[in-house]
C-alpha cells in the first residue's frame, strides 16, 4: 500500500477523532438550544468551571481560599484530603446542578418569553460571571487533572497497522476513550430523552412552551434539568480537554470549536451535533494535510471549519439536521 | 451639608501636604485571561523587587519606588489604555509584556519621552537604538534566540548539522513568525533543512502538526508557543514519543506550567532562557525575610522561584540598575523618563553588579550603547527534570551569531525609518 494513503487513512481516524471531541462540546450547546430557544455562550465557561470544580474537589482544594486568606490574614489552602475521581466526578456533578438551579433561579425565571438576543447577552453575563468566579474559587493557575485516562499512541493499532501497512498509524488512547465516552453519552440523552417521563416532558417545553405549560409540565424544573445536563456535557468535555493541556483558561475557548459543528449539524440535534462533529474534524484535517500545509503555509484548520460552516449557512442555514426555518405571512 | 464640609477638608489636607517623590514603574499585567498563568509570576517577582528594595534600601538612591499595576488581559487595546491612564503618574519606563502591546506603545512612548523595556519580545529590529531611540530589549531577542537553538542543536552534534533536518512549531501570529527569517538564513549557512508549522491560536488542538512530525521525523523540533499552545505541543510531542532532548522551546515555551501537565513524559524538554532559574541566589533570604515573612509579597506569594517570577526579578533589577545609571549622569536623585532613557542607553550589566544584587550569574554580562540597545545576545539552555520538578540550566550564557542577526535588524529598522521618517538618535 502507497505510504501517502497510510497517511490519509491515519490523518482521517484522528480527524474522527477530534471531531468526536468537538462534538462533546457541540453537545452542550444544543440541549439548552433545544428546550429553551437560548444560545448558550457560557458553554465553554462552564466546561472550565466543570474541570476546574472536579480538580478541586479531587484535590481538597479550599474554595475562596486566596479570599479568604486576604481578608482573615490565614494560611488555609486545602482540606487535606484527596479524593478518588469518580467521587469527585458525582460531587461535581452535584456542583454543575446546583449551578443549573441558581441560573435558572436568579437569571432566566426573569426572562421567561423576552427576545432571544436578550437571553443571550444575559449568557454573555453569566460567562464573565463564571470566569471571574472559577478564578476566585480555585486559582487561575494550570491545574494537572489525572482522572486516569490513558493518554498516548495506542500500541496495538500501532503494531497491528504496521503489519499491515509498513507504517503503525498513530492513534491517541484518549481520542479512543473520548469517542467511547461520547457514544454511550449520545446513547444515553437519547433514551433519556425518548424513554424517561423527564425526557418526554423536555421534548415537549422544546417543541412548544405554551402547550407544555397547558398540560401541567413545569417550565422551571424543565430548565434546571437541561442546564444540569448541559453542565454534565460541559464536564465530560472539561475532563477530555483537559487532560489534554491541563485544566486553565483556555478550556473555555473551546466553544469556538463547537460553533461550525452547530452550523453544519444544526442547533437543535443531537445527532446533528455528532455528524457535525465527525465532518468538521475530519474535513479540516484532510483538508489541512492535503491543501492547507503542502500550498498555503498550515493552520488553516480553523478557517476550513467555518468556511465549510459559512457554505451550510448560504444553502442550508438550518443545517443538516435542525429543525426547518418556516416564516409564514 | 457634612459630607461638602469632609470633601473638602480632604481636599485642603491633600493640597497642603507636602509632594512625596518616588519613581514610578507601571506593571502592564495580565492576572486575568487566558495568559494569567504565565503574567502572575511575572507581575509578582516585578512587583516583590521594587518592594524589597523599599523596604530594605528605602528606595533607590534614597527615592521610593512605586509600582503601578494595570491589568491588561493580554489585550492591546486594553494595553494601550493601562499606557494612556498610567503615564501621567510620572512612568519612568514600561514592560508592555505582549508584542501586540510594544508594537502600539512604540510611536506613543518615544513621543512621550518613555522608555520601552521590552524583554525577549517585541520588536526584534528595536535594538538598532539609532532608529529606536526610545526602546529597548535587551538582554536577547527572538531572533537571538533562534540563533541560540541552532547553536545549541550544533553542539549536540559536534559542531556539523548539514543534512540534518529541523522543524519550527509556531504560532501563528506576528510573534511565532519572528524566527522564521533567521533560521532559513541559519538553514543556508549550515545547511539543515527547514520545516515550518504553523499552529493557529489558542493553539488546544494540534493534531495535525504532530501527526507531520511523525510523518517528516525531523531531528529537532524548535518551538515558539504562548500559553496553551505549550503545554499541548508538549503532550503531543511525548505522545508521538519525540524525544524530548531534540525538542527546544523559546524562553516564553520554558515554563514549569509548560511541562507540569504532560507529567513524568515531559523530562528533558529543553527551554532557552535569558534569566537563570531556580531560588538558590542570597536575594531569595531578603525577599523572604523583608517581602514574604512581612507579609508584603504580591499576589499570592507562592510564585517565587519559578521561570517567570524570575524574569520579572530580573526585568526589575535591570529597570533599577538603569535608575542607579541615570541618577549618577544627571546628579538626580529622583529622576525623568527622559533621564531613565539616558540610563538605560548606558547601561552595563556586570557580574560584579549581579553579586552585589544577591543574583550571581543570574543573566548574561552585557552593555547598552546608543547604536545597540538589544545588549550582547547572550543566551542559556535549561532542561526540565521531571523527578525533581524543576528546570536545571544545563549550558551558560553564550554568543549568538550575529553575522545573521546584525544584517537582518539593520535592514529592518533602516525600513522603519524610511516609512516613518525618522531622524538618527546617534549623531
Amino acid at each position: 500500500m502507497p505510504e501517502q494513503l497510510a497517511f490519509t487513512i491515519e490523518v482521517f481516524l484522528n480527524g474522527l477523532m477530534a471531531g468526536v471531541l468537538y462534538a462533546l462540546v457541540a453537545l452542550g450547546f444544543v440541549l439548552i438550544y433545544k428546550a429553551s430557544g437560548i444560545f448558550n455562550f457560557a458553554q465553554g465557561v462552564m466546561a472550565l468551571f466543570a474541570a476546574m470544580t472536579l480538580y478541586g474537589i479531587m484535590n481538597g482544594q479550599v474554595p475562596f481560599a486566596h479570599l479568604i486568606n486576604a481578608i482573615f490574614g490565614t494560611e488555609i489552602h486545602y482540606f487535606g484530603w484527596e479524593l478518588p475521581a469518580l467521587l469527585a466526578i458525582v460531587m461535581t456533578v452535584g456542583v454543575m446542578i446546583l449551578l443549573a438551579w441558581m441560573v435558572q433561579r436568579f437569571i432566566f425565571r426573569y426572562l421567561v418569553g423576552q427576545e432571544p438576543i436578550i437571553l443571550f447577552m444575559a449568557t454573555i453575563g453569566l460567562a464573565y460571571f463564571l470566569e471571574g468566579v472559577g478564578d476566585l474559587m480555585w486559582g487561575s493557575d494550570i491545574k494537572t487533572l489525572e482522572v486516569g485516562l490513558p493518554q498516548g499512541i495506542n500500541e496495538t493499532i500501532d503494531e497491528v497497522t504496521f503489519g499491515w501497512f509498513g507504517y503503525g498509524l498513530f492513534i491517541d488512547n484518549l481520542d479512543i476513550i473520548a469517542s467511547i465516552v461520547a457514544i454511550a453519552l449520545v446513547a444515553a440523552l437519547v433514551a433519556f430523552a425518548q424513554y424517561t417521563k423527564q425526557g418526554r416532558a423536555m421534548r415537549a417545553v422544546a417543541d412548544d412552551h405554551q402547550a407544555a405549560l397547558s398540560v401541567g409540565v413545569s417550565l422551571n424544573f424543565i430548565w434546571i434539568l437541561v442546564w444540569s445536563l448541559a453542565g454534565f456535557v460541559a464536564l465530560v468535555a472539561g475532563i477530555m480537554w483537559g487532560a489534554k493541556s491541563g485544566v486553565q483558561f483556555s478550556l473555555s475557548l473551546i466553544a469556538l470549536k463547537a460553533l461550525p459543528v452547530l452550523m453544519l449539524g444544526g442547533f437543535t440535534s443531537i445527532p446533528g451535533a455528532i455528524v457535525g462533529g465527525l465532518i468538521i474534524g475530519v474535513g479540516e484535517k484532510l483538508f489541512e494535510f492535503w491543501i492547507g500545509q503542502p500550498f498555503l503555509g498550515g493552520a488553516t484548520e480553523n478557517w476550513f471549519a467555518y468556511m465549510l460552516a459559512l457554505l451550510f449557512l448560504v444553502f442550508r442555514p438550518q443545517g443538516l439536521f435542525g429543525e426547518r426555518i418556516i416564516e409564514r405571512v | 451639608m457634612n459630607y461638602k464640609l469632609g470633601t473638602w477638608a480632604v481636599a485642603g489636607l491633600m493640597a497642603a501636604s507636602p509632594v512625596m517623590a518616588d519613581l514610578v514603574f507601571p506593571s502592564l499585567s495580565y492576572r486575568t485571561g487566558p495568559y494569567a498563568a504565565g503574567g502572575i509570576p511575572f507581575a509578582d517577582g516585578y512587583a516583590d523587587y521594587f518592594t524589597l528594595l523599599n523596604e530594605r534600601d528605602g528606595g533607590i538612591g534614597g527615592v521610593m519606588t512605586r509600582v503601578v499595576e494595570c491589568e491588561t488581559g493580554y489585550n492591546t487595546e486594553k494595553g494601550v489604555e493601562c499606557y494612556e491612564s498610567t503615564k501621567g503618574e510620572g512612568a519612568l519606563v514600561y514592560q508592555p509584556l505582549s508584542t501586540g502591546i510594544t508594537y502600539q506603545l512604540i510611536p506613543k512612548a518615544t513621543a512621550d519621552d518613555i522608555p520601552i523595556h521590552s524583554m525577549g519580545y517585541g520588536r526584534t529590529s528595536a535594538a538598532n537604538g539609532d532608529v529606536f531611540s526610545h526602546v529597548f530589549n535587551y538582554p536577547a531577542n527572538y531572533w537571538n534566540g533562534a540563533s541560540a537553538a541552532v547553536n545549541h542543536i550544533l553542539d549536540v552534534n559536534g559542531g556539523d548539522i548539514s543534512g540534518k533536518k529541523i522543524a519550527l512549531v509556531y504560532h501563528n501570529s506576528a510573534y511565532g513568525k519572528e524566527p522564521i527569517r533567521t533560521l532559513e538564513k541559519l538553514s543556508e549557512k549550515h545547511g539543515f533543512e527547514l520545516v515550518l508549522l504553523a499552529v493557529d491560536h489558542p493553539g488546544q488542538e494540534q493534531k495535525s502538526q504532530w501527526l507531520q512530525i511523525r510523518r517528516e521525523r525531523p531531528d529537532n523540533v524548535i518551538m515558539y508557543g504562548w500559553g496553551v499552545m505549550n503545554q499541548v505541543a508538549i503532550q503531543e510531542a511525548a505522545n508521538i514519543r519525540f524525544p524530548m532532548e531534540n525538542f527546544i522551546g523559546i524562553w516564553w515555551s520554558g515554563a514549569e506550567i509548560d511541562v507540569k501537565p504532560a507529567g513524568d513524559k515531559a523530562n528533558g524538554y529543553k527551554a532557552l532562557s535569558m534569566s537563570a532559574v531556580g531560588d538558590d541566589f542570597p536575594l531569595y533570604d531578603d525577599l523572604k525575610q523583608y517581602v514574604v515573612d512581612a507579609g508584603k509579597a504580591a499576589g499570592a506569594g507562592d510564585q517565587l522561584g519559578t521561570v517567570p517570577y524570575n524574569r520579572g526579578l530580573y526585568a526589575a533589577m535591570l529597570a533599577a540598575e538603569a535608575v542607579k545609571v541615570a541618577q549618577e549622569m544627571h546628579g538626580e536623585a529622583d529622576i525623568t523618563s527622559g533621564m531613565m532613557r539616558d540610563g538605560m542607553e548606558n547601561l552595563v550589566i556586570t557580574e560584579g553588579i549581579m553579586a552585589a544584587n544577591g543574583v550571581p550569574g543570574f543573566g548574561p554580562e552585557f552593555s547598552v550603547s546608543c547604536q545597540n540597545h538589544g545588549g550582547d545576545g547572550l543566551v542559556a539552555v535549561t532542561q526540565w527534570d521531571a523527578a525533581a520538578g524543576e528546570f536545571v540550566q544545563i549550558a551558560d550564557f553564550a554568543p549568538t551569531d550575529m553575522e545573521i542577526i546584525q544584517p537582518l535588524i539593520d535592514e529592518d529598522s533602516a525600513a522603519y525609518k524610511a516609512e516613518n521618517n525618522i531622524a538618527s538618535n546617534c549623531n
